[in-house]
């Protein structure tokens, strides 16, 4: 029986099946996982309860089955054939489909160097299991790469007393998503709390017990962790035939080159209205991109325009992020009571927010910079400036005019 | 039913909630626009995080993490991945004076 077909148990292949559903869609909807669980969501992996990694699931199986979603996990997909409009499962079946969705996700990148096959990734649940049934007080554990998911995973160790050196190629942490403001404000809390950073350095070799750097440097390592970021898959999407480049490429309404297959999440490259295509990393941004291609699926022809918006924890601190701060933007700075703000305005117009604080105490204020940007308002910058001046009051105003 | 003393209306913003911990659980007292007040569960029911964090507009309260939404004055949830509701308690002011009952 041809219907939906989701290829990708993770989050936003999950969501996409459930607002399937929402969208009014009664035929039949199947969600193909190569995990051998229920789906389920990802940041929990880092935050482990009395000593056990957390599984926090997305739906339990009973919402599954009374939504009507077929979910055959374990599963991966051998061959996808757009002309014929089927997918090659390898159960052996193959099944044929109305509509496809592509939410194939990311992979972690692996390093090249000699030992390379020692170091543990971090991005499943089965890759958390190992890491932390390793780990104990005094060991020792090298984190190779000073993105999120590396600063965070030290700032989990280092809450359990692990020692943890960080080696990072670039001059410094957190250089690709995070303000350098609030990169350098973390970089110093990671020190403080006595991370040990080797930047400026690659990774030579990597032994049973130990790591040597590019420089000669040797670290000893109970435990090596490869965090040097995630490379989309879309071996699938290259195999069939579909365009793609850091991606799956689509068009805004996230329809992929063939014209019955979409794609949402880690692994799309949505078409901007500037010219290029942007691939976005981050929970929400796979559920909302999930539920534009799940209506457009059903008909809609609807754009997807969402302003991107992370946050990442590390110690007690949070970090929210919405829009896309770039070096050439006009940066204003506000100090609140629970941490820092800063604005981003691009020719007087307000296109990102980033916070810094204790736990999640900007979190509302980042959501209210997030709808000034969603008005395309150019607020003065002494007004975003002032903590004096509520934020909800501009939004309120910029509504009213 | 017991009633609990949770501080001056005045230390909550109009259209915001402050937390307020007791007897071991954890609460969110909110203040509407039009001053009237409410108090709810304090944690998210997708994920335990305290909803106070959360932007309060209108009679919504967002959690700060995932983005699941409330009306706080009846704890029904509006938005997922909040599917589950909060539970509510009486609240009232006395003077200025937040009261809420939690037996």
């Amino acid at each position: 029986m041809n219907g939906m077909v989701i290829i990708g148990a993770g989050e936003s292949g999950t969501r996409a099946a459930f607002a399937l559903r929402e969208a009014g869609y009664c035929g039949a909807v199947t969600l193909v996982g190569a995990e051998p669980h229920l789906p389920y969501e990802r940041p929990p992996l880092s935050k482990i309860v009395d000593d056990t990694v957390q599984m926090k699931l997305i739906c339990a199986k009973e919402a599954l089955e009374a939504a009507g979603i077929t979910y055959l996990k374990g599963c991966s997909v051998s061959k996808l054939d757009p002309v014929a409009a089927t997918v090659s499962l390898s159960h052996g079946q193959l099944l044929g489909y109305e509509k496809l969705l592509l939410t194939t996700g990311a992979r972690p990148r692996r390093l090249a160097c000699a030992g390379a096959e020692r170091a543990l990734d971090f991005r499943t649940h089965a890759d958390a299991e190992a890491i932390f049934s390793k780990v104990a007080p005094g060991r020792r554990v090298a984190i190779i790469g000073a993105g999120l998911i590396g600063m965070e995973l030290a700032s989990v160790l280092r809450a359990k007393d692990v020692a943890v050196d960080v080696i990072e190629a670039a001059p410094k942490p957190l250089g690709r998503a995070v303000p350098a403001r609030f990169a350098d404000k973390l970089h110093a809390r990671h020190a403080t709390e006595g991370v040990r950073f080797h930047f400026d350095r690659s990774v030579a070799e990597i032994g049973n017990d130990s790591v040597v750097l590019s420089d000669g440097t040797i670290l000893s390592a109970d435990l090596v962790v490869s965090a040097i970021g995630v490379q989309p898959e879309m071996t699938l999407a290259e195999a069939s035939g579909l365009a793609t480049g850091n991606g799956i490429l689509t068009d805004a309404c996230l329809r992929t080159s063939a014209p019955n297959i979409f794609a949402a999440g880690d692994c799309a490259a949505v078409a901007q209205a500037g010219g290029g295509h942007i691939r976005f990393e981050s929970w929400r941004n796979a559920r909302m991109q999930a539920e534009t291609a799940a209506r457009n699926m059903v008909g809609a022809a609807e754009t997807f325009a969402a302003i991107p918006w992370f946050w990442s924890d590390q110690y007690d601190l949070g970090l929210q992020v919405a829009g896309q701060p770039l070096p050439g933007h006009q940066s204003v700075r506000r100090s609140a009571a629970e941490g820092e703000l800063e604005f981003y305005l691009d020719d007087g117009q307000l296109v990102a927010a980033a916070g810094l604080g204790i736990g999640n105490g900007l979190a509302k204020h980042i959501k209210l910079a997030e709808m000034l940007i969603a008005a395309c308002i150019s607020p003065e910058p002494a007004a975003l400036a002032d903590p004096g001046v509520n934020l909800k009051t501009l939004l309120k105003s910029a509504r009213a005019a | 039913m017991t009633w609990v003393s949770a501080g001056r209306l005045d230390d909550i913003e109009q259209e915001g909630a402050i937390r307020f911990d007791h007897g071991g659980r954890t609460y969110a007292i909110y203040r509407g626009p039009d001053d009237s007040v409410y108090c709810t569960a304090g944690l998210c029911t997708h994920e335990a995080i305290h909803l106070a964090d959360g932007l309060v507009l209108d009679f919504e309260v967002e959690c700060p993490k995932h983005s699941g939404a409330f009306d706080y004055r009846t704890g029904e949830a509006l938005r997922l991945p909040a599917c589950e509701n909060l539970k509510t308690y009486p609240a009232e002011v006395v003077d200025g004076e937040v009261r809420v009952a939690l037996g």
